[in-house]
């Protein structure tokens, strides 16, 4: 029994979480005859299926390069910011200004609690303001403001893992301290520094509501907007065109995040949720 | 709460601004204080302000009308389906993916013979972006081709045997399924809002499983030993032991959840828009509705400003939570 149990839980969990993932699969290598008949059944692939064409056509008829080029694009920027930032505050909360910053790192982590959908009406009128709509700088520009909070609370946890001894056996030896940063400091908290560009640029990819509003030229999308908006077309819809689209920038997330998938727990232990 | 906590910390900040430390710590802490003051302050104060004028689309100023816009948007219909709509949304989709993440958690943590593709295929769901993975769900709960009908109501044996599905589901629901008439997902007031949950759900349990394995993983080797030596196996030893353990991570889950499920506005907007018949809106896709595609920012601005009594909620407990961890 005890050697079936995780078996018996894991199992229909896997296949309910999992099958869409093989329904995108199965979808996008389909020809219209086979997809838009009734009579088919849908687990096989017949009429001319499987056809590499649904793909072809995403990347020679769509704008679907530039969307990814895009998103790749604002994940990039978003992340060196990201880090610019919440690197140097996650560390000086952590270590530099004992009580209030300890209350100062609640309370740049509670502004990560106000969610895009409760700024965006404003910022909207804002962007237009600043003329920035349309444009990948007004996402760039955005964005940030919810990976730093996140980032920042995440990199005090870290730092406030590593021994101060650590660092005080180096500012002994007679390094500056911003050498010990650089190289005591650092090093040890990759695992955090991995994990926070990781995080950041997954939630830079799963960012709907801002880049619907702010966007509208269909050059400057991402694809978290770009596929939903410019694949269906009024009634039209692209099945085969929208699964491939959605596949394929999940592949390597999956297995990135299944990799990091430790590094993620030993980021979260380590100090960030106690 | 310096005072309460003595004299200490106090006199060790004042060296630390001998030291020139707290300056130090200014220039590293400002950029990030001052972005968040402008991007997420900001627009909120601006939110507050626009709820209370009535500015439309192209403008960010209007005259000072009070709260009618509150009053105006509580008295719509619509808002009100809204409202139950977010806290249902709320409630089960979190005792859903509490109960799920918890249960697979718990299988995850130990070694066993395949664990490492199992808790891959788990936790695919998170990788698809939100919208691409919502996308995914509406092919499959589509109208005339969903899979999930097509497997409920054709015969799946092959050859000469009949088994069909929604035979199974009728005998225990009699009503539920009609074999020519089979579920319309997304166009069925109640089964919509079902759907919404459970891609929700869906896409919530992969990243809840993983803090809940980060929970387990931080429980000391010695207190499983200590438990074993006095005997606590199975249930006792969940309730006794590992529950209270997890519950201070799980209160963090929780917490989260329930924010980010109430003012998730993505999986509804690409699966149902609303509808049908804006009976699945949530307060987000309705404010959206009112302030970007009906131009009315002032009221939109208003509508989305209902949830802001849960961040608050939710604030506090948390702040609350985390004194008592650091007391503790």
């Amino acid at each position: 029994m005890r050697k079936v149990a995780p078996y018996l839980v894991t199992g229909p969990f896997a296949i309910v979480l999992a099958f869409p993932f093989y329904w995108m699969l199965w979808t996008a290598f389909k020809t219209d005859q086979d997809l838009y008949n009734v009579e088919n059944v849908p687990y096989t692939w017949t009429h001319g299926s499987p056809t590499f064409h649904n793909i072809s056509f995403l990347f020679s008829d769509t704008q679907y390069r530039t969307w990814l080029q895009n998103t790749v694009i604002v994940g990039i920027v978003v992340v060196a910011i990201t880090l610019a930032i919440a690197l140097p505050a996650g560390y000086a909360l952590a270590r530099l200004s004992g009580q209030v910053g300890q209350s100062l790192g609640v309370g740049i982590f509670l502004t990560y609690l106000v969610p895009p959908t409760l700024l965006f009406l404003p910022l909207s009128r804002v962007i237009a303001e600043l003329g920035l709509q349309d444009r990948l700088l007004a996402l760039v520009l955005v964005y940030p403001s919810f990976t730093i909070p996140f980032s920042t609370w995440l990199l005090m946890g870290f730092f406030k893992t590593i021994p101060r001894e650590l660092e005080d056996a180096a500012l002994v030896d007679g390094a500056s301290r911003l050498r010990t940063l650089r190289s005591v400091v650092f090093p040890v908290s990759l695992p955090g520094i991995l994990t926070v560009v990781i995080f950041s640029f997954s939630l830079v990819m799963n960012e709907f509501v801002y880049a619907l509003t702010f966007i509208t030229t269909s050059s400057q999308k991402t694809i978290s907007t770009g596929i939903y908006t410019e694949l269906i077309r009024g009634d039209v819809f692209f099945w085969q065109g929208l699964m491939a689209a959605t596949l394929l920038p999940s592949i390597p997330l999956a297995l990135l995040y299944n990799v990091f998938l430790d590094r993620f727990i030993a980021g979260f232990t380590g100090g960030a949720f106690r | 709460m310096a005072a309460v906590a003595g004299v200490k910390p106090e006199t060790r900040g004042w060296r630390d601004v001998l030291e020139g430390r707290r300056f130090l710590a200014a220039v590293l802490i400002g950029p990030a204080v001052l972005f968040i003051a402008v991007l997420i302050g900001g627009p909120l104060l601006l939110s507050i302000y626009l709820s209370m004028t009535d500015a439309t689309a192209g403008q960010l100023s209007g005259h000072f009308v009070g709260l009618d816009n509150f009053r105006d948007a509580w008295s719509d219909p619509v808002f009100r389906t809204a409202l139950k709509n977010t806290v249902l949304f709320t409630i089960i989709s979190q005792i859903v993916v509490l109960i799920s993440a918890g249960l697979l958690a718990h299988a995850l943590v130990g070694p066993f013979r395949g664990r490492w593709f199992l808790r891959f295929l788990i936790i695919l769901p998170w990788a698809a972006p939100i919208p691409l993975g919502a996308v995914a769900w509406l092919w499959i709960y589509d109208s005339l081709f969903s899979v999930v009908n097509w497997t409920l109501v054709n015969d799946l044996l092959p050859g000469g045997g009949t088994f069909h599905l929604y035979s199974v589901v009728n005998a225990v629901t009699p009503w539920t399924i009609q074999p020519f008439n089979p579920p319309q997902w997304l166009g069925d007031p109640t089964l919509a809002l079902a759907a919404v949950i459970s891609v929700h759900a869906w896409r919530v349990i992969p990243f809840a499983v993983v803090i809940f394995i980060a929970g387990l993983a931080s429980i000391p080797t010695e207190v499983d030993d200590a438990a074993k030596v006095d005997g606590a196996t199975g249930l006792k030893k969940f309730w006794y032991v590992t529950l209270p353990l997890q519950l201070p991570i799980a209160t963090v889950a929780l917490l989260f959840g329930i924010v980010f499920t109430a003012t998730d506005m993505t999986i509804v907007y690409v699966l149902t828009r609303g509808g049908p018949f804006n009976s699945s809106q949530m307060l987000t896709t309705w404010a959206y509705q009112k302030g970007i595609n009906a131009g009315n920012l002032a009221e939109g601005a208003a509508i989305s400003l209902y949830l802001l009594p849960v961040l608050l909620l939710v604030a506090v407990l948390m702040l609350r939570f985390a004194r008592r961890v650091e007391v503790s």
